[in-house]
């Protein structure tokens, strides 16, 4: 690295680099001590601003860090969120190319897909039940681009929350009648079970996550819109995938999505 | 091992060959006086490293006549331990293990648990199948569990261990019940048809707070695979499930300890809620 200032946009750019040589770097704040949370939001945006200019185009936010169990290991009350766009989603029965990444990992999540917009700093887990159009099973692939993952809160935000690639399963239901927080969710890599939860795991209940994301957009005079797809937060562990690995996210009522690795 | 008091059990129990015979009633004796006292052990396995399971089940099953005897009562189901890959990898082993539960160790939905009568407990939330016909190996699957079952129910167990700060080997706590200590179940059963198992998500919480969640795929990746693991393995032993049997298919999340003045409480997705409450001032 070569930043004098932490300027966000060299930041992104820097962290665009990374990806696009798929090579691992070292985490911001070691260099940049002066960057906080607030900063890393802006290399975040000035990051999706670089994707936007490569013609890709949002699809909706991610969560993480939404277990207790992360926050207190990351030593952080929040949870953090990054930004996703179409060029992140792979279709169903697409298969995974780790070619394209540095060091992916998947985790188990619920998939929101809003319904209505929805902004503001009162946001509750009822307003966004009622803005939703439906859930789905989702896998969410993460890759950060700090080797081996060691990142401070802030140099994760600016790595856009690790965003790399998502799968939505085929089937989406309506929210109605489903108590999210007791969705069972069950991580499969090659036919043997690795992980399970439920999923309250996401901030107590995933529907407060997504709150807890529409409020923090708010402080950056953002919102959703309908349309929005927003991951809700990984239930289990991150598991590291490699090519060969077929991986299979069951959860519950939601139903299963799969993911083949290449 | 302390050799003071009678044993009389039979040899054929130990481990046979040219090891001296295993002092079965000797061992079951020191687990069912930490049991008594709430002292604990060292590990059976730090002074016989060469227990076996099958012994240590031999240890159990005259820890089970010592239990009765004092009016435990009959057995009435069984409860698995290890079914977790977690657990299996830290103790080294690639099977779960099982003991008996016995008739004073049941209780209802929201029990008071008295901490006086505990060593080092933890509490961890399970699906209970309940079997309404009997269910014998070795060649029992889970479709046969599925018939034989009246149905499942959301369960929590208190686990204790007799051996000092849980140094347990696969040995240790197949000797001392399985680390068993007492079971809370809800009283709605929900027949197999109205859900899966292996989809069932829990959310345990502690006064109020999330602790832990899991699915039914963390016992044995299917609750009622583990009921026919358990019907395949009592199979050799002449042991059958009996009609109102009930099965502690296996711990869905890391255990948690239990303290003063804790309220518990699992709640399952089809099965509803269960829980105990901790007796004492938090």
């Amino acid at each position: 690295m070569n930043h004098t200032a932490a300027d966000p946009v060299a930041l992104a750019q820097h962290l665009a680099g990374l990806r696009q040589g798929r090579t691992a770097g070292t985490g911001l704040t070691a260099e940049h001590p002066g960057l906080d949370l607030e900063l890393a939001y802006a290399v975040q945006e000035a990051g999706v601003r670089l994707l936007a200019a490569a013609g890709e185009r949002p699809l909706g936010f991610k969560l993480g860090l939404t277990s207790r169990a992360k926050q207190a290991q990351m030593g952080v009350a929040e949870p953090l969120y990054g930004e996703l766009t179409d060029a992140m989603l792979l279709d169903v029965g697409e298969p995974l190319d780790t070619g394209q990444l540095i060091q992916p990992r998947v985790e188990p999540e619920i998939a929101f897909l809003l319904g209505a917009d929805l902004a503001g700093e009162r946001v509750g887990a009822a307003q966004v039940l009622a803005a939703t159009a439906a859930v789905a099973p989702a896998i969410d692939v993460l890759d950060s681009r700090y080797a081996g993952y060691a990142f401070t809160l802030p140099d994760v935000v600016a790595d856009n929350a690790s965003a790399a690639r998502l799968v939505l399963g085929g089937v989406r239901q309506a929210v109605d009648g489903i108590d999210l927080r007791l969705v069972g969710c069950v991580l499969e890599v090659g036919g043997r079970v690795r992980a399970t939860a439920a999923g309250a795991a996401a901030l107590g209940h995933p529907a407060a996550a997504v709150a807890w994301l529409v409020r923090a957009l708010h402080r950056r005079g953002r919102g959703l819109a309908a349309g929005d797809v927003v991951l809700s937060g990984g239930l289990t562990e991150a598991v590291a995938v490699a090519p060969g690995d077929v991986v299979v996210a069951r959860l519950g009522r939601l139903g299963t999505v799969e993911l083949a690795v290449r | 091992m302390s050799a003071a008091e009678p044993g009389g059990l039979p040899v054929d129990w130990g481990s046979g060959g040219v090891e001296p015979p295993l002092p079965v009633d000797d061992l079951a004796r020191a687990l069912y006086r930490a049991r008594r006292d709430r002292v604990p052990v060292r590990p059976l396995t730090e002074e016989r490293p060469e227990m076996t399971a099958a012994d240590a089940y031999a240890v159990q099953r005259r820890l089970v006549e010592l239990l009765q005897a004092d009016g435990e009562g009959q057995i009435v189901g069984y409860k698995l331990g290890l079914t977790s890959r977690a657990m299996q990898e830290q103790l080294g082993i690639d099977q779960p293990d099982y003991g008996p539960v016995l008739a004073a160790g049941v209780h209802p939905d929201g029990v008071e648990v008295d901490l006086g009568r505990l060593i080092q407990p933890k509490v961890e939330a399970e699906i209970a199948i309940v079997l309404e016909a009997p269910l014998a190996g070795p060649h029992c699957t889970a479709l046969e569990v599925r018939r034989a079952a009246a149905g499942a129910v959301a369960a929590v167990e208190i686990i204790d261990s007799r051996v000092a700060d849980w140094r347990i080997r696969l040995a240790d706590t197949i000797a001392d019940l399985a680390s068993s200590a007492a079971i809370a179940l809800s009283s709605r059963l929900v027949p197999l048809d109205r859900l899966d198992p292996r989809l069932a998500g829990v959310a345990m919480t502690r006064n109020g707070e999330l602790v832990a969640t899991g699915a039914g795929a963390a016992a044995l990746g299917d609750p009622l695979h583990a009921v026919a693991w358990l019907a395949n393995t009592l199979h050799p032993l002449g042991v059958t499930l009996e009609a109102g049997h009930v099965v502690m298919t296996g711990a869905l999340h890391a255990a948690v300890p239990l303290a003063a003045g804790d309220v518990f409480r699992a709640e399952f997705d089809w099965l509803g809620p269960v829980g105990l409450v901790v007796a004492g001032a938090r």
